[in-house]
């Protein structure tokens, strides 16, 4: 009988409706981070680091990006006899089909898949999150405390505590109380979203709730373990971890990664983290660029200048232009002379040449005021901003655009354009 | 496709100096990214062969390692595959290769067993991009015996270390001189021969009986006039790197805009193993111009006209040009390093000067201890 001590659940499966037109198109765990990755390379490289080769991943909203991405899971490993990485879409039943309502309901609806396995542990993980982790020793902190429900946590600002999921726990670490974004908070400990479960108590408690609409970990199986007094758990963690769930967060997660010494180290021997890698050769610096404090990925060429700026893979950036302060991701074209910044720069975004990009002063969106409220130029894949265009600050672009989509030439700060096939 | 391929990636060569002391030229790192054998073995990919040999001997722990797995090169199928031969004691024989001919001779069951009727065979120290289904229309639409995949170079090269052939005006070779004191003609031998494989197990099974060991002196050269052996030209980018010199001038023509797009942007593409790699990272203080940079380099000083391959460390102060950093190489503070070539995982010490010049490249080979995290 197939036995496997711990396995994973990876829910992938939201849109990230805060990251705008970025994921317009892909699901937030399949957009491109630091030059080179997609977030969910982050919890996969972690599972298979700490020894979890069994790992289900949820998927939902737009998973073509994700699914082609993960494939049969060689980048990490993952491509196994027994376990190894499975997408698990919703799927249809003889008596009705139903998609994931919630982040819990999602897992009940694979109570098949994990029973395969016979685990005596479960993990859930989201594909959110830049952090590095070993699993394997949250779960034995889980096996000496007798554990039912590990939760890992973190201490944050007081002053953000109320955006989290906060913790109250003994001395021991055992958890008395939850509260779900505090207005007062009690304390600084905030869920991080991951769990280990000891697997019967899980499957008793996605049974227990399964009619419940939108049955979610944080507001539903939690709660209810804890009321049937379960044995619940906070594992403190201390390293980087970063929610990269808003266009800020996001912006600054990347930025992080070419200060000197990163506080989150890509370049160190240990741990790595992998991501099915399709551009191979070396990026190209021509003999008038001029490159400052930024990283670059694969493939890359560069004939401008590139200041504070993540730059993916098989990107071009022509003579003359001048990026800064941006994020250009895996296949984008900069035009001659163009210049752009603070710009979150999609996949296979075309700007033309002379086109300027983040110039004027900041306004509010008139798009979205709670999406794109950090001052940046967000464009979604596949865009294409024509040449000589002026583009103001805190905007957002999506689609093919043409020189009449921006009335005298400019798009106004706060303002947007997004083309047919768009978010609405 | 209607051929099985061997890459004869077993060689060293002098005239590669230190370089080849650690590993076989096959495994030679090219253009930041690759190793010279992701050439042809991407060719054979790109051509639909399925099944191809790579025949290795000298120090080829490099070689190996690099070949740990077959599927970068999409091989790894359960119709064909990739093997990996090196000399093995058997009941018939205990000896090395002695040669290209020998190599294939004591690997005669692959050629018995494999179905496919043509043998594609390349050497390992070629860089170009060829579809050998092309050499194989030319080969039978010629009702050749064997085809030899021909260049002509220009008039200033030195071909005196290549083959040189001489064609009839139908392609067939009249003539083939072996590494020549003098050159004869300027029409090489790229080293890439297309043969039925039946003709080929029946040749190297002669070759054997009398002794002789090499695939073009023994072959090529002897059995010009009784076979119909004929030149098939190439003509767009080939090199080979067996030299210090072409070594060095095959990486810089990367830095060339045609040559760069030829070999990255264009499909078909090369592939190589993948390492897992973050991003290069620019610090304050690197200047970096007309360059190729690799995945996993940092760099914090001054690098113009070269080639760094991966995970190269490049400290404050430093200035390097017109070199090619090989793999994992730290160089330490306010070095200065020009014209030379520095050897793989080498770790050279903070103020360090190492200048060669462009007729006398210097190749560093410096191993002290590295520190860290």
């Amino acid at each position: 009988m197939i036995k496997k001590e711990m396995i994973a659940m990876l829910l992938a499966g939201g849109q990230g409706s805060r990251l705008g037109v970025l994921t317009q198109k892909v699901a937030k765990p399949a957009v491109s981070f630091g030059g080179k990755y997609r977030i969910i390379d982050f919890p996969l490289s972690n599972c298979i680091n700490s020894g979890v080769d069994t790992v289900g991943v949820l998927t939902q909203y737009q998973p073509l990006r994700l699914n082609a991405h993960i494939g049969i899971g060689i980048p990490w490993d993952l491509d196994r006899n027994v376990g190894g990485v499975t997408v698990l879409p919703p799927y249809e039943r003889s008596k009705g089909s139903d998609w994931y309502t919630g982040t819990a309901n999602a897992i009940y609806q694979n109570l098949e898949y994990m029973e395969n396995y016979n685990p005596e542990y479960v993990l859930i993980l989201s594909g959110d999150h830049i952090y590095k982790m070993d699993y394997e020793v949250m779960l034995e902190y889980h096996k000496a405390n007798n554990a039912d429900v590990t939760i890992a946590a973190m201490q944050v600002p007081i002053e953000e505590a109320s955006r989290f999921g906060i913790v109250i726990t003994d001395d021991n670490n055992r958890i008395t109380e939850f509260e779900e974004k505090p207005a007062v908070p009690r304390s600084n400990l905030a869920s991080m979203g991951i769990y280990i479960f000891s697997w019967p108590v899980l499957r008793d408690a996605l049974i227990k709730l399964s009619e419940e609409p939108g049955c979610d970990f944080g507001k539903h199986i939690i709660p209810y373990c804890h009321a049937a007094g379960k044995r619940i758990f906070a594992y403190e963690y201390n390293g980087y971890w970063k929610d990269v769930g808003t266009l800020g967060s996001y912006w600054e997660a990347n930025m992080e990664l070419i200060d000197i010494i990163p506080e989150f180290n890509l370049y160190e021997e240990y741990w790595k983290i992998y991501t099915k890698s399709d551009i191979i050769p070396p990026q190209f610096i021509s003999e008038n660029s001029k490159i400052e404090r930024s990283i670059i990925g694969e493939g890359t060429e560069i004939y401008g200048e590139v200041s504070n700026s993540v730059i993916g893979a098989g990107v071009t950036i022509g003579e003359g232009a001048v990026v800064k302060d941006s994020i250009i991701m895996k296949g984008s074209v900069i035009g001659a002379g163009a210049y752009v910044d603070k710009a979150i720069v999609a996949e296979d975004v075309t700007i033309g040449d002379h086109a300027q990009i983040g110039i004027g002063e900041y306004a509010p969106s008139k798009y979205d005021p709670k999406v794109y409220q950090f001052d940046l130029v967000t464009i979604g894949e596949r865009s294409v901003i024509p040449g000589g265009v002026k583009v103001g600050k805190n905007t957002a672009i999506s689609g093919e655009t043409t020189p009449e989509d921006y009335h005298g030439g400019i798009l106004e700060s706060g303002d947007y354009i997004i083309k047919a096939g768009g978010v609405q | 496709m209607r051929a099985i391929g061997i890459v004869l990636a077993g060689g060293n060569s002098k005239r590669m100096r230190e370089l080849s002391n650690k590993r076989a030229i096959a495994a030679m790192p090219i253009a930041g990214s690759y190793r010279s054998v992701d050439f042809a073995l991407s060719n054979m990919s790109n051509s639909h062969i399925q099944s191809v040999a790579v025949l290795t001997q000298y120090n080829s722990r490099s070689l190996n390692e690099h070949l740990s797995s077959s599927k970068w090169w999409d091989f790894g199928r359960k119709q064909g595959g990739m093997y990996v031969f090196t000399p093995t004691i058997t009941a018939e024989s205990s000896d090395w290769y002695r040669g290209t001919a020998d190599a294939l001779y004591q690997n005669l069951d692959f050629l018995k067993k494999s179905h496919e009727p043509y043998v594609v065979l390349a050497s390992g120290d070629g860089i170009y991009k060829l579809d050998y289904n092309k050499v194989l229309e030319y080969h039978v639409e010629k009702k050749a015996d064997i085809t030899v995949v021909c260049k002509d170079m220009g008039p200033e090269e030195d071909v005196t270390r290549f083959g040189l052939v001489k064609t009839n005006d139908d392609g067939r070779i009249t003539d083939f001189d072996e590494k020549p004191m003098v050159a004869t003609s300027n029409t090489i031998s790229c080293g890439i021969y297309v043969i039925r494989r039946r003709q080929l197990i029946e040749l190297i099974e002669r070759c054997a009986a009398e002794d002789r060991y090499d695939f073009v002196t023994d072959i090529l050269v002897r059995y010009k006039n009784l076979k119909r052996i004929y030149a098939y030209k190439m003509d767009t980018y080939w090199s080979n790197i067996a030299s210090v010199d072409s070594y060095y001038k095959t990486n810089m023509d990367f830095l060339k805009p045609d040559v760069r797009h030829y070999f990255f942007k264009e499909y078909p593409e090369i592939y190589s193993k993948v390492d897992d790699l973050p991003p290069a990272k620019y610090n304050p203080g690197a200047d970096v111009k007309n360059s190729l940079v690799s995945s996993g380099c940092i760099l914090n000083g001054t690098v113009e006209n070269s080639v760094l391959f991966k995970k190269v460390y490049v400290g404050n102060n430093c200035v390097i040009k017109n070199s090619i950093i090989l793999n994992d190489v730290y160089i330490g503070d306010n070095t200065v390093i020009e014209n030379c070539i520095v050897e793989s995982r080498d770790t050279i010490r903070a103020n360090t000067t190492h200048i060669g010049t462009p007729d006398n490249l210097k190749i560093v080979i410096e191993k002290n201890e590295r520190f860290t995290l």
